[in-house]
């Protein structure tokens, strides 16, 4: 089988301008969303208390809300969660009551009009716990990016791990607004998502590199335009398959993985359908803007014995 | 070209063997068994312990798989429940007698059904984290600016004292937050007082400021010190938490400090939170007491006569009864520290009191009217008195700073040291995280990311033997080893392993199979360009393994972040995809090459591959065209 039949490069930097338009366009939204909607954070950074609870029948939430807001509970959030027996109760931080005491509360009340009902789970969350997920997400967002553009830069050349950084932190926004939009629950386990998803997407952006770098050295006449139409196009199989495998994975944790795993998937799923976007259409964009050249990358020095260099040598 | 040499196949060999050795415990599943392990900080549990449970089995008539020592527990293991509870009820006859007092836990446990030879090995199922097996995980914030102001407070009398010991007078010491403000006079006096903190307190800092006509002398602990008082207030929280907790008779508690300020505790398979919350949050009370002397007390000491109007009895370590009065002289909450020592003169093991400054006021009034007598500090837990220690009184001690001595060993003096200072927590704590997690949402938790895992695996195996034919094959087959060894590396280290460390697994693979997906495409790109297929297989793997390895440094630097600074969940996703990373550059490079290398180097005159389809457009030319 081969999926892929290209008689010739397909000329992607021509419109590389309209590649860029429809990112910055996406870009901007989800910027909007994020701004005006927020992200409906989970109560691991809001701090708060969270109770799950089943039922043996399909649950009447109107029931179980009016029960709940009884207690005296003025901002309370229930819906369901996974199936229609199993119901989610989100209860903010109260000054004066202590979680213990806010779920056993909850619980025999819930108990009072349902016997049948069993508890599931319970969280509780302080709220300087929140502020340190917070920080501690910045904090690893920083080191990825940072430590991706040195690595980049070193094996390659800035230009590249600026592009890189520049594309995959759009996948990044772009994920956010994902979840702005449709205010999905934004949990620690979606930060891990996400940051996984960055590092995912840069390793796309650097096979594309690799193949850039290798086809300046083959490809002596190529102009900068040619050589990265020409890396994109060798490296398409490749990228289609990988993605389509990974998003296979995903997917089977999508269906399999129950309530717990859905958004963790969701979010690997929009990061790696944009990520192909972005490192095809946008990393490569970006680093023919800030203006790759061949002697970037080809360099005599580097002909004799650059350790970190594998093609050292290979110049035809 | 394409032959790896005998050691490389030997590595290969040995890498799936201990693979596939420490990955085996995770099929035998898990068997009921009791656990026997210390109720006490001061009990033992040993070698004589363990025959002890194998007596009480005997007798009992229950036949266990195995009796075993493991660390500070005895494990006994059955084959079903029924003999587990008949076990157990056996054990707890034998072992506590009085179930008021108990010196050891007899709990119900699940362990590891895989055989003995296994265990020997090390080789031990993943440890599964409470959203896999249930349980209750509370996280714990010390007040460290409590613990430093108790022991800014123990400094100032301390300080009282040896001021008074040096005639050095003073216009009074009081405690300013965590600071000790002295006044004095005149210069003289303050130069002189510095001088003897300076020269007795290592761990203070004073520092003079002129206040009218007078000086005030600032004393504040040192920054080193006060990292120290830190460490030792989380320390003894943790180790009183320890003592409660042995009571809820969990099997396996965890208790751990995290960051400086934090200590952590799970423990799976109870539900129960609220008394779990109870028993934490409870406060030991430790009083000073004085001993009943009288005659009618000691006929009641020896069994001989009624206990005295006004005096208790209780029993001391060794089991020796006690005649005390009811009258209180000190609380805990007097004691500042009691730390094991030995006596300058004698080199005797001693245990060192530290009291507050009210305590030792109380306590050189108390000690000058009754030298020669005795005093018994109890320990209530529960509402149960125990004597730990009974001292004579030699002389009157002044200054708030006790020894005891005599007849006791090194290790008798650390024990009873750590009751006194487990009698309280050092500093108050608040929960701020906690989570229940049903067993039966535990038990799903497990099926659904194995279902995740086994499905998508599934999935990619049948795509990539259909697309690459023959090297789908392989890769597929380096992919399952990919897991295996995830799987027996997570074993070794017993990390901890949590839906989202399975999640992180699921993506491994997602990942991995990256490498696989750039060889074969790199090896059907060099047939494509006419190479023959044995140059093709080697420059494929040769080319293909720069980017492999750059594309898995950078996943590996968002890894190494998560791990970094992510916290809970987010650390557990980190640690099994750091390890997939690791292991998936193994698997996908090292190993499937081996495979290849087996199949197809020993063929001299290879024609054709069975890659798939290799495709090539009309003109050879046509893609890497030349203007």
């Amino acid at each position: 089988m081969e999926f892929f039949r290209i008689k010739k490069d397909i000329p992607f930097m021509k419109h590389a301008l309209i590649f860029n338009a429809i990112s910055f366009i996406t870009f901007a939204l989800a910027v909007f969303f994020l701004l005006t909607r927020g992200l409906h954070l989970s109560v691991e950074f809001t701090g708060g208390t969270v109770m799950e609870v089943a039922y043996s029948q399909p649950a009447e939430l109107a029931k179980v809300r009016e029960t709940v807001s009884g207690l005296g509970y003025p901002d309370v959030q229930v819906q369901n969660f996974g199936t229609a027996r199993d119901v989610m109760i989100r209860l903010p931080v109260q000054k004066g009551v202590t979680s213990a005491q806010q779920s056993e509360q909850v619980l025999g009340a819930l108990k009072a009009a349902d016997p049948e009902v069993t508890l599931r789970r319970t969280e509780f969350v302080g709220p300087q716990v929140g502020e340190e997920l917070v920080h501690g997400g910045l904090m690893a967002l920083a080191m990825v990016v940072v430590g991706i553009v040195i690595y980049l830069a070193l094996r390659f050349e800035w230009k590249f791990g600026v592009a890189a950084i520049i594309a995959n932190l759009h996948d990044v926004v772009i994920i956010l607004g994902f979840f702005a939009f449709f205010q999905w629950e934004f949990s620690l386990s979606v930060l891990a998502a996400v940051l996984a998803v960055l590092g995912y997407s840069v390793n796309e952006s650097v096979v594309i590199f690799d193949r850039i770098r290798e086809a300046f050295r083959k490809y002596r006449k190529m102009t900068t335009h040619e050589v990265i139409d020409h890396a994109i196009t060798s490296t398409m199989s490749r990228t289609i398959i990988t993605h389509g495998s990974t998003e296979a994975m995903v997917l089977s944790m999508f269906f399999f993985g129950g309530p717990s795993l859905h958004y963790f998937a969701l979010a690997l799923t929009i990061g790696i359908l944009f990520g192909i976007y972005s490192s095809v259409f946008v990393a490569a964009a970006i680093a023919m803007w800030l203006g790759v050249k061949r002697e970037d990358l080809v360099k005599p020095v580097r002909k004799d014995g650059d350790p970190n260099d594998p093609h050292a040598g290979a110049t035809v | 070209m394409n032959r790896y040499p005998v050691w490389k196949y030997a590595i290969l060999v040995i890498v799936l063997l201990v693979g596939v050795l420490y990955t085996l415990p995770n099929f035998f599943g898990e068997a009921p068994a009791v656990q026997v392990s210390s109720a006490k900080a001061t009990v033992k549990v040993d070698a004589a312990v363990q025959q002890r449970v194998e007596e009480a089995l005997k007798a009992a008539g229950v036949t266990p798989d195995f009796v075993a020592l493991e660390g500070n527990s005895v494990r006994a293991r059955f084959a079903a429940s029924d003999t587990q509870l008949k076990a157990k009820d056996a054990i707890q006859k034998a072992l506590v007698p009085d179930a008021s007092d108990p010196s050891y836990i007899v709990a119900l446990n699940l362990v590891s059904r895989s055989p003995v030879w296994l265990k020997s090995l090390h080789a031990n199922p993943m440890y599964l984290g409470l959203d896999l097996r249930g349980g209750v995980h509370f996280m714990l914030q010390v007040d460290m600016q409590a613990a430093l102001t108790k022991k800014a407070e123990s400094y100032a009398g301390d300080i009282r004292t040896a001021l008074r010991d040096k005639s050095i007078r003073h216009g009074g010491i009081s405690r300013e937050g965590q600071n000790i403000d002295i006044k004095v006079r005149d210069e003289a006096t303050m130069t002189a007082a510095r001088n003897l903190i300076a020269d007795q307190f290592t761990d203070l800092q004073a520092t003079s400021t002129p206040e009218g006509t007078e000086f005030k002398l600032r004393v504040a602990i040192k920054p080193e010190a006060t990292r120290k008082v830190q460490e030792q207030a989380l320390k003894q929280n943790m180790v009183t938490l320890h003592n409660r907790i042995n009571e809820l008779g969990v099997a396996e508690p965890v208790i751990q400090q995290q960051g400086l300020d934090r200590i952590v505790v799970q423990l799976p398979g109870v539900q129960d939170t609220a008394k779990a919350k109870d028993i934490l949050g409870r406060t030991a009370t430790l009083e000073v007491r004085l001993v009943d002397e009288g005659t009618e007390a000691r006929a009641a000491e020896t069994g001989r006569g009624p206990v005295p109007f006004g005096s208790e009895r209780y029993l001391e370590r060794n089991g020796q009864p006690v005649i005390v009065k009811k009258q209180v002289i000190l609380t805990g909450e007097n004691l500042t520290d009691a730390q094991p020592g030995f006596d300058g003169q004698t080199q005797e093991p001693t245990v060192n009191l530290s009291l507050d400054a009210k305590g030792s006021k109380i306590f050189r009034m108390i000690t000058a009217e009754n030298i020669g007598k005795r005093m018994a500090i109890v320990l209530f837990e529960k509402g149960k008195g125990e004597v730990v220690t009974a001292p004579v009184i030699r002389t009157e001690i002044g200054g708030g700073r006790v020894q005891i001595s005599g007849r006791m060993t090194t290790a008798e003096a650390n024990d009873t040291a750590l009751l006194l200072r487990a009698g309280s927590l050092a500093a108050p704590m608040e929960i701020i995280e906690e989570y229940t997690i049903g067993p039966s949402l535990g038990a799903d938790n497990i099926k659904r990311g194995i279902d995740s895992v086994v499905w998508g695996l599934a999935a990619i195996a049948v795509f990539m033997c259909i697309y690459y034919m023959l090297f789908g094959v392989f890769s597929s087959i380096a992919l399952g080893v990919n897991v295996l060894l995830l799987v027996a590396i997570l074993s070794m280290l017993q990390a901890t392993l949590t839906l989202p460390g399975i999640a992180a697994m699921a993506l491994a693979i997602g990942v991995a199979i990256d490498s696989n997906v750039l060889i074969n495409e790199r090896i059907r790109e060099e047939l494509r360009s006419g190479v023959s297929p044995q140059a093709a297989i080697h420059t494929g793997y040769e080319r293909a393994w720069a980017t492999i390895l750059d594309s898995n440094v950078t996943t590996l630097i968002a890894g190494l972040a998560l791990l970094a600074f992510g916290s809970g969940p987010v650390r557990g996703f980190a640690v099994v995809h750091c390890i997939g990373i690791l292991t998936s550059m193994f698997s996908a490079v090292f190993f499937s090459r081996g495979l290849v290398n087996l199949w197809y180097g020993r063929q001299k005159k290879l024609k054709s591959v069975s890659i798939g389809t290799v495709w090539k457009p009309d003109t050879d030319t046509a893609v890497a065209k030349t203007n």
